[in-house]
């Protein structure tokens, strides 16, 4: 019975839950953006500095599952230096991939609230540039 | 008619045909019972026998089949009357579920007789079927919402009733909550309402399956419970009131079978109870909840509350040993068998997840109560619930799965 539990809660799953990456708050940041799933009561906000086009920096923070949690964590690492165009494209097959794990459908909501909080985020501050 | 037998687990268990399912080989624990109970075989053959021979429209036909499904849903209704102690059937108002027969309280009663001003009580522990609704009402009309809270226990804190009475149209308490398993002492707050003047509504949708209930004895006005948590079938529940309040109430839904006679501009309103039941209705799933009825009362509910109490309090016990275990509500004595719990550093999704690959169905999230969740200052809990058949070897398979979520945890640091 336990294979299956380390299968979908893979080591490198836990080592961002416990150990988040890029974890915390910017001061001032460019776009500062939090969304939650009150179904579950999962919670995911980040802060990015963007230079240039890039992401230059971004923390984020938040509480919630496994899933939720090192889905976020695994994201910042990506996105930390990419252009912030490339960064919107970010699909939800990118997220789940990177996830590596089968994700029921129960699930899902609480591996995609990250890419939730970095699409209405990037897209909010694009709104602001054509302003 | 009904056969009364003895509650042996093992027996009960074979009236389940889903209990026999193996998946990937393990055995299905359903521990989710408070969300919705499993189905015997008398329920699904009475309503697989009566689409396959006597399918009509009831109250319509005079051909053989259609008086066949009247006299089997009005005989379900007799059944259900009984089984509550109503004082007659025409009190029994079949919908869809608990949530439907509150709302035809709020639309029905209430705007005819909540007003500016007005306040409704309700307690911190109401699940949203028994929340909002009222806070709709309370919207509309312009009357106010006040609450009883509970404390550290998970108990209704009751010293400042009387007070929280004053100038109260409607109490609407939960007679069993959903995710702390409190049983609420109905009686004697009953009497304390009836003593400043208002009337009293009860979500039943967590007792009438668990224990024996007596809406006579408890004195209530509105009573509503659903029919899918007490082994019958979705889409049937019911509205018991006192008949006097149902005769003065004005219909709720509009449409056929509910009218007495009907003219261009204007129409006239059926007996009770059918006033307020519009439409064709859910008559398989009256029939089914005939059945369900009749099972229970087989056992008798104060077996099958005492086989709850026996697993309660061995799954209280043995959940109190896990370490950093938390369990939320009161002492098993005073609690239905509904246990909600959270621990340290684990998330309850993950929980159900680890469980779930064991087979355990485990419920986790905010058991449709979020001001309880923010009572208790969680965003969620897992919860185990309980019923006829569930064995103490399916409590010690959860047990089990917790530990295993701990170990996964706890071997990364």
């Amino acid at each position: 019975m336990a294979t299956a539990d380390d299968q979908f809660y893979r080591e490198y799953i836990l080592d961002h839950y416990k150990n988040p990456r890029n974890y915390g708050r910017l001061e001032n940041p460019d776009i500062s953006h939090e969304e939650d799933n009150p179904l579950c009561g999962d919670v995911v906000g980040m802060d990015f500095r963007v230079k240039e086009g890039v992401i230059d920096d971004i923390r984020f923070h938040g509480r919630g599952c496994a899933i939720s949690q090192a889905s976020a964590s695994l994201l910042t690492e990506r996105l930390k230096g990419m252009p912030l165009d490339d960064a919107k494209r970010i699909n939800k097959d990118d997220v789940l991939g990177e996830l590596g794990i089968e994700i029921s459908p129960a699930r899902i909501k609480c591996a995609l609230l990250s890419l939730k909080v970095l699409k209405v985020g990037a897209y909010g501050l694009a709104d602001e540039d054509e302003e | 008619m009904i056969e009364a037998r003895a509650l042996n687990v093992e027996k009960v268990r074979e009236d389940f045909p889903i209990l026999a399912r193996r998946i990937h080989g393990h055995p299905l624990v359903y521990l989710d019972s408070a969300a919705t109970s499993q189905k015997p075989a008398a329920v699904i053959d009475v309503m697989d026998d009566y689409y396959r021979r006597y399918n009509a429209n009831p109250h319509r036909g005079v051909y053989a089949i259609s008086e066949e499904a009247t006299a089997a849903y009005e005989s379900a209704r007799h059944r259900v009357a009984s089984f509550i102690n109503a004082a007659s059937p025409k009190e029994v108002i079949f919908c869809r579920n608990t949530t439907e027969a509150i709302n035809l309280v709020r639309y029905s009663w209430g705007r005819a007789n909540v007003h500016a001003g007005d306040r409704i009580l309700l307690t911190e522990m109401e699940h949203h079927s028994n929340l909002v609704p009222w806070q709709l009402l309370a919207r509309e009309v312009g009357a106010t919402l006040e609450f009883l809270c509970i404390d550290d226990q998970g108990l209704l804190e009751l010293d400042d009733l009387e007070r929280k009475l004053e100038g109260v149209r409607l109490l609407a308490i939960t007679h069993q909550s959903n995710t702390l398993g409190t049983i609420n002492p109905i009686k004697a707050i009953v009497e304390a309402a009836h003593r400043a003047g208002a009337l009293v509504l009860i979500d039943g949708a967590q007792a009438v399956p668990h224990m024996a209930v007596d809406v006579r004895d408890l004195d209530v006005d509105f009573y509503a419970f659903s029919g899918h948590k007490m082994c019958g079938p979705t889409g049937i529940g019911v509205l018991w009131a006192r008949r006097a309040l149902l005769e003065a109430m004005p219909p709720f839904l509009g449409g056929g079978d509910m009218i007495k006679r009907v003219k261009l501009n204007e129409a006239s309103w059926n007996d009770l109870p059918w006033k307020f039941e519009a439409g064709t209705p859910s008559v398989a799933e009256g029939i089914g909840l005939g059945a369900a009825v009749d099972y229970l009362r087989g056992f008798g509910m104060d077996a099958v509350r005492a086989h709850e109490l026996e697993i309660t309090e061995y799954a209280y016990e043995a959940l109190s040993e896990v370490d950093r275990l938390t369990v939320f509500g009161p002492p098993p004595s005073r609690r239905a068998g509904v246990i909600s719990f959270a621990m340290d550093g684990i998330h309850p999704h993950d929980l159900a997840t680890i469980a779930d690959r064991d087979q355990v169905c485990l419920r986790a999230g905010h058991h449709c109560a979020m001001p309880l969740m923010t009572r208790l200052g969680v965003p969620a809990t897992a919860r185990a619930s309980f019923y006829v058949y569930t064995q103490k070897e399916e409590v010690d398979r959860l047990v089990n799965s917790i530990k295993e979520a701990q170990r996964i945890f706890d071997g990364h640091s």
